[in-house]
């Protein structure tokens, strides 16, 4: 495996952006109802995710270290503008189904997380494929949240009949709570049959050990300031 | 007067922002271990969305929608957030350094809190007014407050518990947060 497939690797399976990292829980509790939603949502994300890593791992010398996650925001701010309005212009099934959260993926933990973490040390090539993996594993996460909470909510997967009609599907999957309850479950499959996740990250942080990299970066120049 | 306590009463229970809308889900989970850390972050995240809302409003019916660049919200509101936080914060610590002690870890931690940023663009997309703006940013972070505070006296009973293994952690915190968006699904019924 050369380095480039082993991006992809990484972020579809070994550190999952979703089911590992637990990060970006927002859009995945929310869009989850269908599983096409899923697929809408992640592609959107990994779009602005692999410009992103792009524009910032080319801008890397560019940038001071002072000012990075300003100039982060705004590029990723921008994407995220251009991303909505193409969606608005050629897919409004997509703009209606997903509303609000595509403006929101601004403040998505993934994106700026990929940003400090990967894009501003590696070379362009290395951070597309970075971007490219961890918006794929993204995607895969929110589709089968979404399959497996249609299919309970409404015995449906991508809108196809699957459940015959004697089985009557759980009203309250379809619904607010559904979304919690999917991802507990989905964690604590993933706790018993024993693969490691971050999720003491996910309910455990002070407000210093927090995920995002902006919360962490601040956090360092606290700590910093108190020494 | 009926419009704005229908909007406050909206934001902050029927539309619930965490347990209905799914914002701020990391620091309603992350942060939600202590009750009296949660009722901090609570405190700071009522004070941010409040003056957040009331300033992002000011600028896009008087900047954004005048000069017809209304699609460049996203962009502004976040910076105005960002901006918003450190100033904030740099005000608190100056002159009130006992609250600046006590919400001053949880400030950074707004600024990436979705909530912000989604009652910001809410409120420019349903049209709200000034006023209307600030009061359905204020209602939002009181169902935010109620939300985490309510959890955070779930989860201290649910330490003392004997859990199957994989539930203990962040399943079980999820589990709870499912029941008490049921119970929040009640108040959905809720008509004037």
């Amino acid at each position: 495996m050369n380095k480039y497939t082993e991006r992809l690797y990484n972020g579809l399976i070994k550190e999952n952006p979703t089911m590992v990292l637990m990060l970006g829980m927002c859009p995945t509790l929310a869009v989850s109802k269908f599983a096409m939603n899923g697929i809408y949502m992640g592609l959107s994300t990994t779009a602005v995710l692999v410009f992103s890593n792009l524009i910032i791992s080319l801008l890397r010398r560019v940038i001071p270290n002072e000012v990075r996650l300003p100039a982060y925001i705004v590029i990723v701010a921008s994407l995220v503008t251009v991303t909505e309005l193409l969606i608005k212009a050629y897919l409004p099934a997509a703009d209606e189904a997903l509303g609000l959260y595509i403006p929101l993926i601004v403040v998505n933990c993934i994106i700026l997380g990929r940003a400090e973490a990967y894009a501003n040390k590696h070379e362009p090539g290395l951070a597309i494929m970075d971007g490219l993996g961890m918006g794929l594993g993204f995607t895969v996460a929110l589709t089968l949240a979404g399959i497996l909470r249609e299919l309970l909510g409404q015995g449906t997967v991508f809108g196809i009949q699957v459940l015959p009609d004697s089985v009557s599907p759980v009203g309250i999957f379809a619904q607010a709570p559904g979304a919690f309850l999917v991802i507990a479950l989905f964690i604590a499959f993933m706790n018993a049959i024993g693969i490691k996740t971050r999720q003491r990250q996910l309910v455990e942080n002070d407000g210093c050990s927090g995920n995002c990299a902006a919360c962490a970066m601040s956090c360092d120049e606290r700590k910093e300031e108190a020494k | 007067m009926k419009s704005l306590l229908l909007i406050l009463i909206s934001g902050a229970l029927i539309n619930n922002v965490v347990l209905n809308q799914f914002l701020g889900i990391c620091s309603f989970l992350g942060v939600s271990k202590q009750m009296k850390a949660s009722a901090s972050l609570g405190v700071a995240v009522i004070f941010v969305i409040t003056i957040a809302s009331a300033v992002a409003s000011l600028l896009y019916d008087y900047v954004l929608v005048p000069f017809n660049l209304t699609f460049m919200r996203t962009i502004v509101f976040i910076l105005v957030i960002a901006a918003l936080v450190q100033i904030v914060e740099m005000f608190l610590k100056k002159t009130s350094p006992a609250i600046y002690k006590a919400l001053g870890i949880f400030l950074p931690l707004i600024t990436t809190n979705c909530a912000v940023l989604g009652v910001a663009i809410d409120n420019a997309k349903f049209g709200y007014t000034f006023v209307e703006s600030v009061v359905s940013g204020f209602g939002v972070a009181v169902g935010y407050t109620i939300a985490i505070v309510l959890l955070a006296g779930i989860r201290s009973r649910i330490r003392e518990e004997d859990l199957p293994a994989p539930l203990r952690g962040a399943p079980i915190v999820l589990i709870s947060a499912a029941l008490m968006s049921i119970a929040f699904m009640g108040f959905s019924k809720l008509s004037f």
